[in-house]
């Protein structure tokens, strides 16, 4: 038998469905994938090292900018650490969580709206894509609405929230849910029964419950094999335990199992959120604990405590006790962690970020080797990477 | 099974190995040997249902001896507890055995951890730079290393 030899391609970092600045260097047998290796940390920014530098308030605006599809997750991750750090995560507001729950749904959506639409049309289905987008934009209205700011949100605050609620958005937003549901059938419409949507994805980057725990895949990706493990039933945070959600999950191991899983999902935070503004009641939004918490502006120009307050955390920082802390959050994309340790001086010793992307990416050679060219593209359409998570 | 189950287990098996637990804010911290950190994670894994490895990275205590301490998180999906494992490494000999070959994860981990914090896991299967480019000089994380640049003199800091 002829021996032929391999080719090798480059992919990325500029090419459309690496959804960033990811660069694959593909061998290829022909058509078949004989080797993958990602090339990673083009969008590199030193996230970890710029915290070493940074007291504990000032830190919050830089995990936005990790995984920018769904930056409320990470600021609650990231608060929710230091909370523990100072010892406050008991005195947090029910107004307060209970508006985290229902702005970390919403953003967990978000963020699977744009996997859809990114992973539908990087397989070639414009439709779909228009329409998530559709959608987003009234979750980025909502974003707007609260914080200012409609990607990064800055929006939750070590021992809170930056700022209540406005007015009337408790309506817009339930409005919005009640209409969720009929878009997410909308789109299962454009896709599940088309039959190039199943040819394409039915099969497709197949990778068992046992690879993904060893490899460390995490959320969605390892829901679709079969993985039963969600942070939010199995660690509650944030008073996750207080809701009634299914956690969806699919024995199917392809990608076609993962994007009913994801679907399933949308449906879930729908529910979620409509439990949290049921929930939702007057109240503080702000730990009481002054040395920590940043004031409100009212207070900081109205009293003079709230002054002292403002100056003190602003120039100096809060001071935790030494020690270290680990905290993971559900994100959208997986397990996103953030270890603290602190030797008590008002900035983080050491930041280590645990970013979901980054590991799940690296089930992708083992996800698309031996399989087609083609196929990369629906694989890195259903890992759901973010390179700014990536690199960091 | 509680943290302190596990930690007593690996008491009883290692022994020596095992140079101090601690606990923060509910979470446990064992710090073991260097040289035994595979046979402890294996262990861990194997008997004690750590199955998954969260996290790994490296502490630089620039000043202090031994100047590294790696930082493995572990967890049990089973029981839903984690562990946090830590080994010092000294930096005259900042080498540690991989653990890529308990968890495939630590793979692109360890690349992480070498890249910007310089150290070296022996027989690791894929030893090169992950985050930075190939021919970079020097690690980052350091704390001997400029925030602003590898040209730069050290940042000061704005509080001091």
């Amino acid at each position: 038998m002829a021996t032929f030899e391999t080719m090798t391609i480059n992919m990325g970092p500029q090419h459309p469905s690496t959804h960033g600045v990811l660069r694959l260097v593909l061998e290829l047998d022909g058509e078949i994938v004989v080797k993958a290796t990602p090339h990673i940390g083009f969008l590199h920014r030193g996230v970890e090292k710029l915290s070493e530098h940074r007291t504990y308030h000032q830190v919050l605006p830089l995990t936005d900018r990790l995984d920018y599809l769904a930056p409320m997750h990470n600021n609650l991750g990231y608060v929710l650490a230091v909370e523990k750090l100072f010892g406050l995560t008991d005195a947090i507001p029910e107004r307060a969580q209970v508006v985290r729950v229902m702005m970390a749904e919403l953003t967990r959506l978000k963020s699977h709206l744009v996997w859809l639409a990114c992973h539908a049309l990087d397989i070639g289905a414009m439709t779909v894509f228009i329409y998530c987008f559709r959608e987003r934009e009234h979750i980025m209205n909502f974003y707007e609405k609260l914080s200012g700011a409609r990607m990064t949100s800055n929006y939750f605050r070590v021992g809170g929230l930056s700022a209540d609620l406005p007015d009337g958005i408790e309506q817009e937003i339930r409005k919005f849910i009640d209409e969720m549901p009929y878009h997410i059938e909308t789109y299962e419409g454009l896709l599940t029964g088309n039959k190039i949507w199943q040819k394409r994805i039915q099969g497709n980057g197949m990778i068992s419950a046992e690879d993904a725990i060893d490899l460390g895949v995490t959320g969605p990706t390892l829901r679709g094999s079969g993985g039963d493990w969600d942070l939010r039933r199995d660690q509650p945070y944030s008073g996750y335990e207080n809701y009634d959600f299914e956690v969806a999950v699919s024995n199917g191991c392809d990608t076609w199992a993962r994007y009913h899983c994801r679907l399933k999902e949308m449906r879930e935070s729908c529910k979620i959120i409509r439990q949290a503004l049921d929930k939702l009641k007057p109240g503080p939004i702000l730990a009481d604990a002054p040395k920590i918490c940043l004031p409100p502006k009212k207070d900081v120009v109205n009293s003079i405590e709230g002054l002292i307050h403002h100056f003190k955390i602003i120039s100096e920082g809060p001071k935790p006790e030494a020690g270290e802390v680990y905290v993971g959050v559900e994100n959208p994309k997986g397990e996103v962690g953030f270890y603290i340790v602190s030797d008590g001086s008002p900035r983080p010793y050491r930041m280590k970020i645990r970013p979901a992307s980054f590991i799940n990416l690296q089930a992708l050679p083992k996800m698309c080797e031996g399989s087609l060219i083609a196929d990369v593209v629906a694989v890195i359409g259903t890992l759901d990477i973010v390179l700014g998570e990536i690199d960091r | 099974m509680s943290a302190q189950v596990a930690v007593d287990k690996l008491k009883a098996k290692f022994g020596e190995t095992v140079l101090a637990v601690s606990e923060f804010r509910g979470e446990t911290t064992v710090v073991v040997k260097k040289d035994e950190i595979v046979a402890v994670c294996t262990f861990l894994k194997k008997e004690l249902g750590y199955n998954f490895l969260t996290d790994l990275c490296a502490i630089d205590y620039l000043g202090q001896a031994p100047r590294f301490m790696m930082v493995y998180q572990l967890y049990n999906i089973g029981v839903h507890q984690r562990l946090r494992i830590k080994a010092a490494v000294e930096e005259d000999d900042a080498r540690i055995d991989t653990v890529s070959c308990v968890w495939a994860t630590a793979n692109w981990l360890e690349r992480e951890c070498y890249d910007l914090m310089g150290i070296v896991f022996n027989n690791h299967p894929d030893p090169r730079r992950i985050l930075m480019p190939d021919d970079w000089i020097g690690h980052p994380l350091r704390k001997d290393y400029p925030v602003q640049g590898p040209d730069r003199e050290p940042y000061q800091g704005r509080l001091q």
